[in-house]
């Protein structure tokens, strides 16, 4: 899943402050499950907004609504009137959901109420952790299942470092050696002969650095060319 | 005019609630500033349950749970500390005194220390003075559209 966690109140306050009526919209998937921008967050984030307002002796009309779902037009379409009837929206969705509500509403302005982080898992309860990048070619098959990219904190195909301490990595000792964690994971599965050959370098040109994505399939599309 | 607050006290049925019955039966006394709501666990409290109090005008509020290790449903009263931890945080972030909210633990046999509980937190709320929002209290629900 998208894992966000929540901006500064202060910080949205004043981000806000030129706008009196103001929908806070929740997102209920990704972010919902990381506990970030769901309907309960909504309620939170709500409250502290219109607290803080008050607190200035400010007059702002904060509401509050939830969706299924952000980044699709299906579930945007449900809340035209709401949103029409606002001076702006607070999106608790990730970026991309921020980014849908915005394409959908070109004359309203959407702000982000997140900081999206990372493509994750929960890790255990109240901890969540990255685990891929989205590079756009993906290598797991040859490293048992363990992202160099993401989890190697030097994104080495070729590792380790040499500067891994007692399964931890140098950068920080709260994390792992991606590399440790490859080589445990190739010894546990028997396949540890897929590491011996030299990696050939990565292919970037798939990821983020060759510009903004795009999947397109035409046997999916119902606009006829 | 004196100012007299008006105190939330989210009390567990299995503790916090039954002390609060027995303070009464004991004669024990206390301000009648609070007003009690009862749940099944503090680990019902939800953060949102406090904020919208606030929001309403309450100028306290009191989780009052078993002590610990002593809930009913293992660690609700734990999960509650933690709620109430972040709260206080959030309260401190929006410049709203986050000394109005505190939790507090005691056992359905403890009477007297529920009525104590309730002077320290009047006793608190008084010099805190109201809640700067309660003016603004009867307007809080209209903004809700859920
Ligand atoms: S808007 Fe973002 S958080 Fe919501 S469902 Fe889509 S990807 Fe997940
Ligand atoms: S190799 Fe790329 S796509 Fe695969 S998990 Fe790692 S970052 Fe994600």
């Amino acid at each position: 899943m998208i894992v966000a966690h929540r901006k500064n109140i202060q910080d949205l306050k004043s981000l806000l402050a030129q706008h009196k009526r103001i929908l806070v919209l929740g997102c209920g998937t990704c972010v919902t499950v990381c506990l970030a921008g769901g309907e309960r967050e909504v309620g939170m984030i709500s409250s502290a907004l219109r607290i803080a307002y008050k607190l200035d002796e400010q007059e702002h009309d904060i509401l509050e609504l939830t969706i299924e779902r952000q980044c699709e037009n299906e579930f945007m379409e449900q809340i035209i009137e709401n949103v029409q009837n606002v001076d702006a929206v607070l999106s608790l969705a990730c970026g991309a959901g921020v980014q849908a509500m915005a394409e959908r509403f070109p004359n309203t302005p959407v702000y982000a109420g997140l900081d999206t982080k990372f493509i994750g898992i929960l890790q255990e309860q109240g901890i969540w952790t990255e685990k891929c990048a989205a590079c756009g070619k993906c290598v797991l098959g040859e490293y048992g299942a363990v992202c160099p990219i993401t989890r190697c904190s030097k994104s080495l195909l070729n590792g380790p470092c040499g500067g891994a301490r007692d399964g931890k990595c140098e950068v920080s000792p709260d994390t792992d050696c991606g590399w440790q964690l490859i080589y445990d994971r190739l010894k546990a599965i028997g396949q540890l002969d897929r590491i011996l050959e030299p990696a050939p370098m990565h292919d970037w040109s798939k990821s983020h650095e060759g510009g903004c994505r795009k999947i397109v399939r035409e046997d999916q599309r119902i606009v006829v060319k | 005019m004196d100012f007299e607050p008006k105190i939330l006290a989210l009390c567990c049925h299995y503790c916090a609630y039954a002390a609060a019955d027995l303070a009464g039966s004991m004669r024990a006394q206390y301000p009648p500033n609070v007003r009690v709501l009862r749940l099944p666990c503090t680990g019902k409290v939800d953060t949102e349950y406090i904020m919208k109090a606030f929001e309403a005008g309450v100028d306290g509020v009191i989780v009052a749970g078993c002590l610990e290790g002593g809930c009913h449903f293992q660690e609700g009263n734990l999960r509650a500390k933690k709620r109430v931890g972040l709260v206080r945080d959030l309260m401190d972030e929006i410049g709203l005194e986050k000394d109005r909210l505190e939790m507090f633990n005691l056992s359905s046999a403890m009477g007297q220390t529920f009525a104590d509980i309730v002077v320290t937190m009047t006793d608190r709320i008084k010099k805190l003075g109201p809640n700067p929002l309660r003016r603004e209290a009867a307007k809080v629900l209209e903004g809700i559209s859920r």
